[in-house]
């Protein structure tokens, strides 16, 4: 009865009749996981882009990065991005790795997604000029080398810790050979299924975050231009930004939404209705002033041209306590774009000079990846720099 | 259970004796045959045919030099049973075909009486702990990623290639001890 009453709401919010007459259905028969639910749990693998980027955001995500081992060789390269794209290929479509020993962990793959990223050492060892750096220094920032940089990025994300956990083991045993681990960011949003897909996540904040995103990726995420092997790819800017919650917890609610420059509820602009209405920058109060601070977020983060806009997929993240119960809370954010240096770093440079929410909010690591393209079924990723 | 399966088809094949003349032989006169056949290699995933015997998700456990094994699912397409009785590749100059069994409460390794035998239709596993692929002799490393080319004989039929991946595992410990189960 209670696990019916659950899973039935759960298909009404995730939109439709037909959803929630499945999962009544399956509660029924009391056998099918509540994800039967949801529908297709398994996201495509090859194809020219590849998966984790477009692909609506899950729930779970871990992200690690990895140092090549010194003296490392191009050839080397090639054998284990064979032996990822082996694994990622097998895993997030619900088959076991090659090897598995633990093949029944693989066996729901929740939306499973394998994402991997090239760094400037990558590129180095490859002798290939790399279409990437570390981002310019930004006055604000207070990065820690065990949160930065990275020759090798894999982005695991799924529906499910666990099938993330596994993915995250297979990948990890395979590389151990060639790479040491440099850093491991873990991140989460919403359950799935908790809304309807396409809602705007919360941050530990309590904001809405993610609202403004580019619609057209062909011209704002993949790149079409330069180099053959990186067309179809794009590049991926990963900040580590710490929340100072301790204090934001002081800031009041007229204050906060001063400082984003949208209502905390709906997310709606301070000049508009709704979390999608344009806001109105020139808007002032009787007083004369801007109704949207010269120094909200909103208004510094905001880029005109949606071309140029930077495509957001943040996770939370929410490690231990302090004995004082203060928390080491924030956001990864994860940003792709066709072109760093013109749609991401104005961005982030004018937040550097001015924005509200530097007061509670810090970037503590940062790291910089080329996204090559997807490949075929019969390839695999990074084939045509490496092959 | 593939412990089972092995002692199953222990049962069945006739035991002849310690000195497994059908693995060694075979192996050694296998070894420079190039084959008169329907050739067909393939990556890790993609199955390789000869005449309706194919392996699939072929590997191979990496090592430095010595010892190690190789895995897979053979898989019979034929209305006949298939037996494999060798195994050549050129990693190693002595390669035999092995299973796994108990004897007394002790996991040991020896060649398989007869060869691999996959029932019409039908599959056998090569897996950790169970039937798997011997290589002695390894000199060259067999590093994580490479593709190793191996040949299986068929009795009376025309020898399956394929190639296997080489993947770090950190099983299949009783492949490397052979003499500790032949005191």
């Amino acid at each position: 009865m209670t696990a019916a009453g659950r899973i039935s709401r759960r298909g009404l919010f995730a939109g439709g009749a037909a959803t929630a007459a499945s999962a009544l259905g399956s509660a029924a028969v009391g056998a099918a996981p509540a994800s039967a639910a949801a529908g297709p749990s398994v996201e495509p693998f090859h194809g020219t882009h590849q998966a984790g980027i477009a692909t609506p955001p899950q729930a779970h995500a871990v992200f690690v990065a990895f140092d090549l081992l010194p003296g490392t060789r191009k050839e080397a390269l090639g054998r284990l991005l064979r032996l990822l794209t082996d694994d990622a290929r097998r895993l997030t479509q619900g088959r076991p790795a090659l090897a598995d020993t633990e093949p029944e962990l693989a066996a729901d793959p929740a939306r499973l997604t394998v994402t991997f990223g090239f760094g400037p050492g990558l590129f180095a060892v490859a002798k290939v000029e790399s279409p990437i750096r570390p981002l310019p220094a930004f006055e604000t920032d207070r990065l820690r080398k065990e949160w930065s940089g990275g020759d090798l990025l894999v982005q695991i994300c799924a529906d499910d810790g666990l099938t993330v956990a596994h993915a995250l083991r297979m990948i990890v045993k395979d590389t151990r050979s060639f790479a040491r681990v440099r850093w491991t960011q873990r991140g989460f949003r919403r359950s799935a299924h908790l809304h309807p897909s396409g809602t705007t996540q919360r941050n530990l904040m309590g904001q809405l975050d993610g609202t403004v995103n580019p619609t057209d990726l062909d011209r704002a995420v993949w790149i079409a231009q330069g180099p053959q092997w990186l067309r179809g790819g794009t590049t991926l800017v990963l900040r580590r930004i710490r929340m100072d919650l301790e204090s934001w917890d002081a800031a009041d609610r007229v204050a906060r939404e001063f400082t984003i420059g949208r209502r905390l509820a709906d997310g709606a602009p301070l000049t508009g209705r709704a979390e999608r209405d344009e806001p109105d920058f020139e808007q002032v109060n009787r007083l004369g002033f801007p109704v949207i601070s010269e120094y909200a977020h909103i208004r510094r983060a905001r880029t005109a041209d949606p071309a140029a806009r930077i495509l957001r997929r943040p996770y939370n993240y929410d490690e231990g306590l302090s004995r004082d119960g203060e928390s080491d809370s924030g956001l990864l954010f994860a940003s792709y774009q066709a072109d760093v240096d013109r749609q991401f770093v104005p961005v982030q440079r004018r937040i550097a000079e001015g924005d509200l929410l530097n007061e509670w909010v810090t970037a503590v690591g940062s790291a910089v990846f080329a996204i090559p393209p997807g490949c075929a079924p019969e390839g695999w990723i990074g084939d045509g720099l490496l092959g | 259970m593939y412990f089972r399966s092995a002692l199953l088809l222990a049962a069945v094949v006739a035991l002849s004796g310690c000195g497994s003349t059908t693995g060694s032989t075979g192996s050694t006169g296998s070894t420079g045959s190039t084959g008169s056949t329907a050739r067909a290699t393939a990556e890790a995933g993609a199955p390789a045919a000869a005449e309706g015997l194919s392996i699939t998700d072929p590997w191979v456990k990496t090592a430095e030099k010595g010892m190690t094994a190789a895995f897979g699912t053979l898989v019979n397409d034929t209305d006949a049973a298939v037996t494999v009785v060798a195994g050549a590749s050129p990693l190693s100059p002595q390669i035999e075909l092995h299973e796994v069994v108990d004897s007394g409460g002790k996991m040991i390794m020896r060649p398989k009486e007869g060869g691999f035998v996959i029932p019409p239709r039908g599959t056998h596993e090569l897996a950790p702990g169970g039937d798997h692929i011997m290589l002695m002799g390894v000199e060259e490393e067999v590093k994580p990623g490479a593709r190793i080319p191996f040949t299986l004989t068929v009795k009376g039929g025309q020898p399956l290639e394929f190639t296997a991946v080489g993947k770090d595992f950190a099983g299949g410990k009783e492949d490397y001890q052979p003499g500790m189960g032949h005191q």
